[in-house]
Parts: C-alpha cells; structure tokens; sequence
C-alpha cells in the first residue's frame, strides 16, 4: 500500500490525501456526534465551517491558479444565497419532496452565481492588470445594496417586484413577501447538514483538482505564468480565463446555498456578504497557501473557528485574533520558519530511525 | 512517509481542537443552586453602544437582584456574549452559552440576530425575552417576549401623536433602508400617515454604508416643502442631520423615536441644535421617578455614561424575569425546557412597574408582545421634557 501511495503520481497523491483528510475529519466528528462528545458550539459550527471552505477553495481556484485577484467572491456567495433561499421560499408551499427543493435550489443558486461571474467576466477578462479586483469588488457592493432595497412578493396574480417598500407591491388579499428588502428572506427552512456540507466540499474539491489537472487547467496556468507566451502557442486566453472564473463563482455559489440554508433569516448585511467577508476568504486562501486546495480548507477551518474558541477571552479575543493570524502566516510562510520546520521535522524522523536501528 | 506524518498531526490537531470545546457538554449543564441568565448582542464593531447598553442594564439588574437575596432564593449568575451583529455570530454565542448551561436568554439585542437565534430558542424551547429586538417577527414561538416596542407601533404611535397635535401637515421622512428596524418603521408611518390624512412629501433613504452625509435628504426634503421631518433612525446619523439641517439653515421640527435617545450624548455635538427636537421614548434618563433616579446613578457609577433605553429596557427584562419567575416558581433543578413552559405561562400574568413602562406598568400578551404606553418628549434647555 505504502509503495502504492509512493508510486503513484504526485498529484494524484496530493488529492488523495485531501479527500483522505475531508472525509476523515468527517467520520470522527460522526462517531464523536454519535457519542454526544461535541459541545453544542461546534455543532452549530460545523455548516459554517464546510460553507467557508468551499468559498476558499473557489477563490483559491481564481487566485491560486488564474491569477486573477478577485475581491467580490463574497458577492458571488450572496447572488447563491438569495436565489436559492428565493427559489425553496418559492417552492415551499407546492409539496415538492424537501430533497429535491434543495437539490434544485442548489442547481439554481450555482447557477445563478456562475451567471453572474460569467457576466462579469466578459468584459474584464479580456483586460490585463488588476481590473478584475476593481470591478469584483464593486460587484459585491453593488449587488449587497441592490439586494437590501429588493422588494417580491407573490399572489395569486403571479409576482410583483418593487424597489420601494412592501406596500408599493400592491400584493392582493392571499399576497405574501418573499424578499422584502432590508429585512431579507425570512423563514428558510434549516436544511444544511454537515453531510450535505462535506459531499459539497468534496464535490467542489474534484471539480477543482480535476480542473486544474486537466488540458484546460494546464492552460489556465500556462496564461498565469506567461500570458505572452501562452498567446503565442494559440491558447485563447479570454476563453480559458471565463472558464475558470465562472467555475470559481459557481462554486461560491454552492458555499452561498449553504449558508442560506442553514440560518433562518438571511440579509444581506456588510458582516456577512460584504467587502470584509471577502478579504476575509482572501485571507484563508493566502494563509493556507496559494494554489494548494488543502491548505484553503485547514485555513478556512482554523480562521472559522478560531475567534469562537477564543469566546473566553471576552473583549480581547479580538485582539488575540489578530495576533494569532499574524503569528500563523508568520510561521506559514517566513523562508527561515520554513527552513527550521524541515530541519527540526528532519532531525525528529533521524531520532526515530535511530532509535529504530 | 512525511506527508502522511503531517497529515496525521493535521488529524490530531483537528481533533483536539473538537474535543477541547467538546468539554463540559452535557444535557442540562449549569449547577443547580444557580440560575445562569445568558446575554447575547454585539459588544464589539458599529453597534457595540446597544450591545454594551444592555449588557450593563442587565448586570445592574442581576447585581440587585442578587444583593436582595436572588431569584426565588437562588443567586443568578450572568454571561453576556458578543456577535458582531451577525447572525451567524449570533448563533454561535447562544451555542456557547447552551454549553454554559444558560437558563434563560436575555437576547438578542439587534433585531437580525434575533431572527436566527429567536428560530434556536424556539426549536430547543428556551425562555427568551429581549430588550430590543423590535420587528414583530422576532416573536416566532410561545416562548419569546419583547421589551420594547415593535417597530410597527412605533411608526403607528408616532404618525398619530403628530396627526393628533397638529404638528406639521407635510411631513419628510430621512431613513435607513438597510436597517429593518428603521424601514420597518417608516413602513409602518407611511400607512398609517395615509389613513390620517397625513401628507408625506419626500421619502429619502440612506444605508449603512452611507451614513456620513445627508445633505441630499435634507435638500429633498426642503424642496419638498416639508414643515417636519421624521426621523426614524438612531441618534448617531441623527446627530449628523440635525447639524447639516442647521447648516444649510433648514429648520423644520424634528421627530424621533426611541433610536434618537441618547442623541444628547453623543461627543462633540453641541445639544443646542437638539432644541425643540420630539421623540416617542419609553425612558426618559433624568426623569424624577425614584427607580430611574436610582438606576442611572448606579449605572453612572458603573460605567461612566448616562444610560439610554436599550439599557433601561434589559433592566426591565430581567425585573420580568424575577416577577415571572416568582410566579412560576421556578427552580435551578429544572431543564430549561421545563423552565420556559413554567415562564411562558406566568409571563402573561405579571404586571411590573419597570423604568420604561410608565405610570400604567408593563404587561405581555401571549404573544410576546408588550403594552406599555409610549411618552413623548421634546428637548428643552438641553433635557428631555415630557409632552402633554
């Protein structure tokens, strides 16, 4: 088995030990579950953690692999959210089978999302330079402003929409308010589980490895590293860059369903869909390590959990917060951390051979 | 051979992580010669003043009440978590206060929040009453009460003591359309405005990420003729406008509601422009009632500032939760499931005198929603005084 493991393509071993590590952590939160050994915090983290996630590794996809700095994958997780969370609020009353509503509430907020980044990406994307974080950026405000002054509600004469208030729908006497500005879509049914939020983590995974792997991923990548030359070969950079733009938003799109479903109320504010919560999936990508999907995951774990697990601390858990992150990219990424991890992991495996012999 | 090393302390690590905060979970923690009351609201970021007003509110209350011998003859015990105004952070606290072995839930303190968590406590059955969380649609179960007002009868309340006095017969309204408690009740004003005969001339939102300029409002207002100008927002941006408004040397009445208390407060403001301004409050901080003149000297004592609503509000829910909780007498051995069919049953019963209630009290209807009479108070001289 071990020679099999070593012999093995390094990529592939790099995703096996990926979906090894996804699907391990989810058998021993299970058997701890099952055992009542997980305080009712982590219960409720555990969505939260799969949601952020995928988020990372799909901005991971954007950064790591096209080069693209995108500042808006929060927006792209809000157009997921809210179609999604619109479309079960839709559905609801029409006795389709709970399963199947959220399958296609999935399918519509992907879609929707990939939608969206697709849009944006044909005029940007044929831009070089830092474009795509400008306008990314400006998505997600814009579309977290739109949505807050969004107003559609249903009758029996179909939809009204409006951008004013409730009252200026003119809902009829069976009328009620599906998305009703500020206050967002209320009432969504809790059907994000932490199963259904690990099957999407490792689905959102094998697109992206085998993306990244694949004819397309080789020359998503030749047009980072080299954009002259990959146009000199005929790749056709703008198709290339749609594709993996599009992919990335679609994936934060699922993140996006996640989230929709597993709190009761969802609005659209600053803490939630706005410009922090994008730096801060930025963050998990940069700390975990650009372009390694792994890494993104242990980050957006840690980070999520982080400041829960300092609650103790009361006021200055914040503070500790920040202090912890730096210390971490520190020991991450600094050349001479990384030179005495080798070298202390190095002398460790000596001893032991030593010791063996 | 290195990789699955650290893959494997990635594993341990992962682990202990979950087992670490696994700790000290149970079914029903808490001790059972205490009461453990949890708080729940942003005690950190944009709208940390009301989350740290009624977290002070409520551990003066508990101070007292512990001082005079506790809750049925049992010491109550207070925990307050912050969530950054999310909802998400918001589930989180009340996660971890279950894991204290919280008994009860002072909480949520904003209104969003509340949403997500108001749906938790109604699912696990555990008693919550909060302080401020005003949209009726807070109120999701049996189980959960509000203190203040709802944002609909604030708007309704205010459209008719304007149409009743004869205030002003063109009204402009200055909103928040992000914040639900802000367009919830401007939703509200501008029905029952309609039905009064009550004109209203000029709607102009902001949001929150544009909350630092509102010449624009004002001069729509001015254009359109309005002779007062409705303000259904807190006191910070209220503070702005008023000192735009003067600026341009625009001077219509200006009317608030419970958000615009503590606007005397606010630093560097200088309260003289805040004459003659109206506002519909519950609470009135130097008001010559004894309770209250002892409530803001402790507080004043405590936490150097003058308290505002949100903190006389969680006052008042722990002091329902005492009259309550006498009357269900309820004890610490009980779950918090058993605790909260007890409370719920007494809630509708009690009738306290609060700080915020008036001469009249205050009182609950089954369905969490409180009665209480609003007052109306304009600034003279740099204070508040009662309307009549």
């Amino acid at each position: 088995m071990k020679t099999g493991i070593k012999n093995m393509k390094k990529e592939v071993r790099g995703q096996l030990i990926t979906y090894g590590l996804v699907i391990g952590v989810f058998i021993i939160v299970q058997v701890m579950l099952s055992l009542g050994m997980i305080s009712n915090l982590m219960q409720g983290l555990l969505v939260p953690l799969c949601t952020y996630s995928i988020v990372a590794v799909a901005l991971n996809l954007c950064v790591g692999y096209l080069g693209e700095l995108s500042l808006g994958h929060a927006g792209f997780m809000c157009v997921g959210a809210f179609s999604s969370a619109f479309f079960t609020k839709c559905t609801m009353t029409t006795g389709l089978n709970e399963n199947v509503r959220f399958f296609l509430a999935l399918l519509v907020g992907t879609l929707t999302a990939a939608l969206f980044g697709y849009l944006i990406g044909i005029p940007v994307l044929r831009l070089r330079g830092d474009y795509l974080a400008i306008v990314t950026l400006a998505f997600g405000e814009i579309i977290k402003n739109v949505i807050n002054v969004l107003y559609i509600g249903r009758d029996s004469a179909g939809f009204h929409f409006g951008m004013k208030d409730e009252t200026s729908l003119g809902l009829g006497e069976d009328g009620e308010v599906l998305v009703n500005g500020a206050k967002g879509i209320m009432r969504t049914p809790h059907q994000s589980t932490f199963t259904i939020g690990v099957i999407l983590l490792l689905i959102s995974l094998f697109v992206c490895f085998q993306l990244v792997n694949s004819r397309s991923g080789r020359a998503i990548m030749a047009i980072r590293d080299n954009r002259i030359a990959a146009e000199s070969v005929g790749i056709p950079i703008t198709k290339y860059k749609l594709l993996a733009f599009t992919i990335s938003a679609a994936i934060a799109g699922i993140g996006g369903v996640l989230y929709a479903h597993n709190l009761s109320t969802l609005t659209a504010q600053p803490a939630n869909f706005g410009y922090n919560m994008s730096i801060m999936i930025l963050v998990f990508v940069v700390l975990g390590g650009m372009g390694s999907f792994r890494g993104s995951v242990i980050a957006a774990v840690l980070l999520t959990m982080l400041p829960e697990i300092l609650r103790g601390l009361a006021d200055y858990r914040m503070l500790i917060y920040a202090i912890v992150l730096i210390a971490m990219m520190l020991f991450n990424w600094s050349p001479k951390l990384i030179e005495f991890r080798k070298k202390f992991i190095a002398d460790v495996f000596k001893k032991k051979e030593k010791e063996a012999a | 051979m290195k990789k699955l090393l650290s893959m494997a302390l990635a594993l341990v690590l992962a682990v202990g992580c979950l087992t670490a905060c696994g700790g000290g979970s149970g079914d029903k923690g808490g001790s059972s010669d205490t009461f453990r009351i949890g708080g729940i609201g942003p005690a950190t970021g944009a709208a940390a003043i009301y989350g740290n007003a009624v977290k002070y509110g409520t551990q003066i209350a508990v101070d007292e009440i512990n001082e005079a011998g506790g809750l049925n003859g049992y010491q109550i015990e207070y925990d307050f978590q912050d969530d950054v105004h999310d909802a998400e952070k918001s589930v989180n606290a009340y996660n971890t206060l279950k894991d204290w072995g919280m008994d009860m839930l002072v909480g949520t303190v904003t209104t969003a929040p509340c949403l997500a968590v108001a749906d938790k406590t109604v699912q696990d059955n555990m008693f919550t009453i909060t302080p401020s969380a005003s949209s009726p649609d807070v109120l999701m179960g049996d189980n959960v009460f509000q203190v203040c007002f709802t944002d609909p009868n604030q708007g309704s309340k205010s459209a008719e003591y304007i149409s009743e006095n004869k205030l002003a017969t063109k009204v402009g309204i200055i909103y928040d359309s992000s914040d639900v408690y802000s367009d919830g009740i401007r939703a509200k004003f501008v029905e029952t405005a309609k039905s009064l005969n009550l004109e209203v001339v000029s709607e102009a939102a902001f949001t929150a990420d544009s909350k630092t300029d509102f010449q624009t409002q004002l001069k729509q207002a001015q254009d359109a003729g309005a002779d007062l100008v409705f303000l259904p927002i807190y006191y910070t941006e209220a503070s702005i406008i008023l000192k735009q408004a003067n600026d341009m040397g625009y001077a219509p009445k200006f009317f608030g509601v419970d958000g615009m208390d503590g606007i005397l407060t606010v630093e560097n403001f200088d309260t003289s422009l805040a004459e003659g301004v109206m506002l519909l409050t519950p609470f009135a901080a130097d008001s010559e009632d004894e309770a209250v003149k002892s409530f803001v000297t402790k507080y004043q004592e405590a936490y150097k500032e003058i308290p505002n609503q949100f903190a006389a509000d969680a006052y008042d829910a722990v002091y329902a939760i005492k009259a309550a909780a006498e009357k269900a007498e309820i004890t610490p051995e009980m779950t918090y499931s058993e605790i909260s069919d007890a409370m719920k049953a007494a809630m509708v019963e009690i009738n306290i005198k609060g700080l915020t209630g008036g001469d009249e009290g205050l009182k609950w209807e089954a369905t969490g929603e409180v009665n209480k009479q609003p007052k109306a108070v304009i600034i003279q001289g740099g204070k508040y005084v009662s309307m009549e």
